[in-house]
Parts: C-alpha cells; sequence; structure tokens
C-alpha cells in the first residue's frame, strides 16, 4: 500500500509527459511509405538544382557561346569539356543554366499558387462552411460564378492587356487558383461544424473567428495539405502551357514550358537534348509531387483518427 | 425554497426543416423540438432530465446553454432574460454556465493537448491570467478529476473514453460555473466507469455547491444523482417530482411505463413483477398527434385525449402532471395486479 502511494506521488510528480500529436503519427506514417520518400527525395533534388545549380554552372543562362552558335547541332552537345553539360539552346546559351533558372520559375509559381490557394481557400471556406446560412451562399455563388470564368481565357487577356511579366502572372495564377481549396475547405467546414468540441467551444463563449482558427482550420489542414501538393504540378503545368503558348516569362528569364517549347521547334534539326533535358525534370517533379501527395493522403488519412 | 438560479419559462424551440428535393419556395416543415417547457433549477441542486431518444432533452440542455435558440418563451439566469442579452454579452455568460457531451471523445478537439483543452474557457473569459497560473489551475483540475497533471502534453485520442470525460469534466468545471449541463455524459460509457463519473460530479457538487442539469435516457442513473426529476415526451414535459416521489408514486402513465421498464438486477423478482410495456413508436415531431401527445400510445387513452392538451396539474407540493386521468388510473391498475 505504501509502495503503491510512493509510485502514484511520483508519478504525479513527474515531469510533463509528451504526447505523441496525430501530426507526429501521421509523419511516422509517411516516412514508412517507401514511394512517398522517394518521391520527397526527388523533389529535394530537383530543389537544390534550381537553388544551387546557377553557382556551379560555368555559364550565365543568358550569355551566348558565340563559339558554338553557328553549329549548334555539333558544337552544341552535352559534353564536360566546353562546360555545356546538357548542351546549349539553339542560340548557343548554356542549357545547364537555363534549365536551373527555368526551375526556379516553375517551382516558384508552383508554389505560390499553392500558398495562395491554402491561405485565401481554406479561410474562405472556413468562414463560409461556419457562418452557413446566407453567407455561405453569397460566398460560395461568388466562387461559382469565378469559376464558370474560363480561366485560361482571363490569363491570356490578362498578360496581353498589362504586358508579360512575372507579377501579373503571380495575380492570374492567384485569381484562380482558390476556388477549388475554397470549395473543399468549405465542405470539410460543414462537417466540422456540428462535431461536439465545436459546439463545446461556442458553449464556452469563444468567439466565432477563434473558432475557425482553433478548431476548424487545424483540423481541415490534413485534407488542405493533400490537395495542395496536388496543386502544385497542376500549376506548373499551367504556367508551362502558358509559357508554351509564349505568353509565360519574358525573354531571356525562361521556364520548363518555355524550355519544352524552344527544344520542340528545333526537333527535326538533330537537337533532342534541347527537348529531354528540361523534360525530364519537368516529368520527375510531377512524379515527385504526385507521390509525396498520395502519400501525405495515405498518412493524414480521416479514418485513423 | 431559494430563488431559482435558472428558470425556463414556457420554452418552446422549432426549427425549420427543408425537405430533400422540395422546391425552393415551399414552406419549410415546422419541427417542434421542444414545447411549453417550464422548469426550475435551484443553486446546489440536481435536475435529473429523462425521456427516450427524440423527445427534446437535448434541444432543451442546448437551449439553456444557448447554442440553440428558444422560439419562444423565457430562459432567465438569475432573473435575467437570455435571449434579451447581447451576442458577447451571452458569450461572456459562459463563464456560468457549461456543457458536458455525451460522447467523451467527440467533444475534444483530436488536433489539441489535453492541456489547452482544459484550459481554453480560462484563457477566454480570463485572458490576462499569466502562462503559470493558467497552467497551475489546469493542473489541480486535472487532479481533481482524477487524471495525473503530467499527462497535459497528451492528445485526447490517447486516453479511454472515461478519462476523456473526464477531461471534459475539468474543462467544465474550470471557470468554476454555477450550472453544468450534463447531456447523458454517462451513456457512452461502461457501467463500472459510469459510476465513477457520476460520484465524481456528486463529490464536485457537494464541494461547490453546483447546480447540475442531467440528462440521461437511464432512469437509475438520474435516480441516484437528481433531487428532482423532469420526464420529457415528444418535447413536452410530461411530470415532474422530487426525485424519491416521482420514483415512489408515478402519476402520468408514460412515467409509470418509463419505471417499469427499468431492469430490477434480480431475475426472480423481475419475472414476477407486472410490466406494462409501451406499444409503438414516438410519433414524428413534424406531425405530432392532437391533443396529448401521448395519446397513440397511453394505456387509459380516451375519446377527449384527442381534442385538447392536457393541462399541468400541481398534484403534490412539488410534483406537477400532465394528465387529468392519472387518479383513476393508479386505482384501476392495482385493483388488477
Amino acid at each position: 500500500m505504501l509502495a503503491t502511494k510512493a509510485i502514484a506521488d511520483d508519478l504525479a510528480g513527474a515531469a510533463p509527459i509528451k504526447g505523441r500529436s496525430l501530426w507526429a503519427d501521421a509523419r511516422a506514417r509517411f516516412f514508412r511509405n517507401k514511394a512517398a520518400v522517394a518521391g520527397l527525395f526527388v523533389l529535394v533534388c530537383v530543389a537544390a538544382f534550381a537553388l544551387f545549380g546557377p553557382l556551379i554552372a560555368t555559364w550565365n543562362y543568358e550569355d551566348i557561346d558565340w563559339t558554338v552558335l553557328g553549329n549548334v547541332a555539333e558544337a552544341g552537345r552535352p559534353s564536360l569539356e566546353n562546360g555545356h553539360w546538357f548542351g546549349t539552346d539553339a542560340l548557343g546559351r548554356d542549357l545547364f543554366a537555363r534549365t536551373a533558372q527555368g526551375t526556379q520559375v516553375s517551382l516558384m509559381v508552383g508554389i505560390v499558387g499553392a500558398l495562395i490557394s491554402v491561405i485565401v481557400g481554406t479561410f474562405y471556406g472556413a468562414v463560409a462552411g461556419y457562418f452557413g446560412g446566407r453567407i455561405d451562399g453569397v460566398m460560395m455563388r461568388v466562387v461559382d460564378v469565378l469559376m464558370s470564368i474560363p480561366y485560361m481565357f482571363v490569363l491570356i487577356l490578362l498578360l496581353v492587356v498589362f504586358g508579360r511579366s512575372m507579377l501579373m502572372l503571380f495575380i492570374g495564377i492567384g485569381l484562380v487558383s482558390w476556388l477549388d481549396m475554397a470549395r473543399i475547405a468549405r465542405g470539410q467546414t460543414l462537417t466540422l461544424r456540428n462535431k461536439e468540441f465545436v459546439e463545446a467551444a461556442v458553449a464556452t463563449g469563444v468567439g466565432p473567428f477563434t473558432i475557425i482558427r482553433r478548431h476548424i482550420v487545424p483540423n481541415l489542414l490534413g485534407v488542405v495539405i493533400v490537395y495542395a501538393t496536388l496543386l502544385v504540378p497542376s500549376m506548373i503545368i499551367y504556367e508551362s502551357f502558358i509559357s508554351f503558348l509564349g505568353l509565360g516569362v519574358q525573354e531571356p528569364l525562361t521556364s520548363w514550358g518555355a524550355l519544352i517549347n524552344d527544344g520542340a521547334a528545333e526537333m527535326n534539326n538533330g537537337t533532342l537534348w534541347m527537348l529531354l533535358v528540361p523534360l525530364f525534370f519537368f516529368v520527375i517533379t510531377l512524379f515527385g509531387f504526385f507521390f509525396v501527395g498520395d502519400g501525405l493522403r495515405d498518412a493524414l488519412d480521416p479514418k485513423d483518427r | 425554497m431559494s430563488a431559482p438560479l435558472l428558470d425556463v419559462d414556457n420554452v418552446s424551440v422549432i426549427f425549420n426543416v427543408t425537405r430533400q428535393g422540395a422546391w425552393p419556395w415551399t414552406p419549410p416543415g415546422k419541427l417542434q423540438a421542444v414545447k411549453d417547457a417550464t422548469i426550475a433549477l435551484e443553486p446546489g441542486k440536481t435536475l435529473g432530465l429523462v425521456g427516450e431518444s427524440g423527445s427534446g432533452k437535448s434541444t432543451l440542455a442546448r437551449a439553456i446553454v444557448g447554442t440553440v435558440q428558444a422560439s419562444a418563451g423565457r430562459v432567465l439566469w438569475r432573473g435575467e432574460d437570455l435571449r434579451a442579452m447581447s451576442p458577447a454579452r451571452q458569450r461572456a455568460h459562459g463563464r456560468h454556465v457549461q456543457m458536458i457531451f455525451q460522447d467523451p471523445l467527440a467533444a475534444l478537439n483530436p488536433r489539441m493537448t489535453v492541456g489547452q483543452v482544459v484550459a481554453e474557457p480560462l484563457t477566454t473569459h480570463y485572458p490576462d491570467l499569466s502562462k503559470s497560473e493558467v497552467r497551475e489551475r489546469v493542473g489541480q483540475m486535472m487532479e481533481r478529476v482524477g487524471l495525473l497533471p503530467a499527462l497535459v502534453n497528451r492528445y485526447p485520442h490517447e486516453f479511454s473514453g472515461g478519462q476523456c470525460q473526464r477531461i471534459g469534466i475539468a474543462r467544465a468545471l474550470i471557470t468554476e460555473p454555477e450550472l453544468v449541463v450534463c447531456d447523458e455524459p454517462v451513456s457512452a460509457l461502461d457501467v463500472s466507469v459510469q459510476a465513477q463519473v457520476v460520484n465524481l460530479l456528486q463529490d464536485l457538487q457537494r464541494e461547490r455547491d453546483l447546480s447540475l442539469l442531467f440528462i440521461a435516457h437511464d432512469l437509475s442513473v438520474v435516480r441516484h444523482i437528481s433531487h428532482k426529476i423532469a420526464v420529457m415526451y415528444l418535447g413536452r414535459i410530461v411530470e415532474s417530482a422530487a426525485a424519491a416521489d416521482l420514483i415512489a408514486n408515478p402519476r402520468h402513465p408514460y412515467t409509470r411505463a418509463l419505471i417499469a421498464s427499468v431492469p430490477i438486477p434480480s431475475p426472480k423478482a423481475e419475472r414476477a413483477r407486472h410490466r406494462p410495456v409501451l406499444e409503438g413508436e414516438l410519433p414524428s415531431p413534424l406531425a405530432p398527434p392532437s391533443g396529448c401527445v401521448f395519446r397513440t400510445r397511453c394505456p387509459i387513452v380516451r375519446p377527449a385525449c384527442a381534442e385538447r392538451v392536457p393541462p399541468v396539474e400541481h398534484v403534490g407540493p412539488d410534483q406537477v402532471v400532465a394528465c387529468p386521468y392519472h387518479g383513476q388510473d393508479a386505482e384501476a391498475e392495482s385493483s388488477t395486479a
């Protein structure tokens, strides 16, 4: 009896025990998923390439190597001797440096688009879903109207009217990327709103925006993160398509879409590396994001709650 | 008799129900969840609220807590009408009235640690408290409800149902409320844990002079904890009386059926006793029967029951019944038994 008392006192006096949060559990599950970890590794490599590629490249992305200019098919091949590790493009510019620079732009577009959608879309959807009723009706009809406008058309108009610039590209992508997220967040909020822990907070007297911030959004985040990782590649594809049309980033800046476009134009001249190099990065990045998204979805599966 | 802490005066709650596939302009159905409920709660006392599923117990509780708006009637807190309060004032009122929920795990945010969950009411109503004070009071509260204070950084899914309910109780009591509404706090727990939780509630009540509104569909639990019991059927309070009186001398035919349905833990006595079994289902609250709502299942129904709503009758010092034939019935049954 005395011994158990001592043990109980011991326990009561013990330092707070660290609990395993649902996030920690999800992290453990994610790292058990081999394909997802491989995808993450690929993404880290691509990001490292975008960050450090320009530093180790022997050429600048906008300088023309005049020695290869007239004879790109022969002298502009990928080789270690002249420093053009991925070869040159049709104008004799170093493809390694240009791919690294294009990777920066494409990743940035993807991540900015996903960030806008996560921040704006989640908050908008959570507010609409939480308040419900007429506010919900009006807010979601606005989303419906914006969605019914063909976004590619709007983006092309924006770029034509206001001129081609990175800022315009981000604005155009930001305008459309949050719409789907708002719908998803709203749907999830509708089910969360009726949970008893939300009711407990209401009964306690917590204000509505605090409830959204403290109780709704953290519980939405699982779904939102999964969707955001799947949204990044679609933003990249989106930007690539715009660049492929020739409306994206401006020369001498480039992006994957622009590089693939240039490479495709030279396909018949025996300089296939111009197409394959950017295409390779494009494809492995998309696969990486899809695998990571899949892994996150399995790891954050709400059924495990 | 001391002044009531809470006075629920003729409260009705009506929900608008839009039928699936209806036109947008068709008027919504009216679901009468609570109709003309009148109850009063004194400081330090427990009022038990019983009735089968769908009888409006939880809705009445939510009207008292304020998460559901009453459509008619008044909820008076120390004489002040809750419905007349501004939203901010209503939120501040949450300090005095707290709630304990049926599903202990669902009532805790899965993304928050137990310490954060318990501290939430405190930080909401007393934002000036320092972190160390909050931590100290959360620790004390955890200890009081029988949990180790060292567990504050754990997450709800790491606890059992009974422990989760203790966390819920700790959260409800940390602001030292005067009234705690317990919405079937033990029906999701197994029997041994039920007893622990009920005893904990009783201890806390004695310690802090707490009023409890205790909702359950299980009369044996309610009888154990309550001073007064009100019986609900289809949104109406059909009988209310002091706990001992209600059990010993039930007047309303529905109360009698409820009490008869409580099993006696002895097979012999159980087989020997006469049990009037209620037949049929609870009528739809969208289209309640005319007159007395219980008439479709009542063993002593008369033709007149369909015509008028039975008036509430004071039969004892503290006992009210909404059935004009309660007396005759008692004699009839004792002669046949």
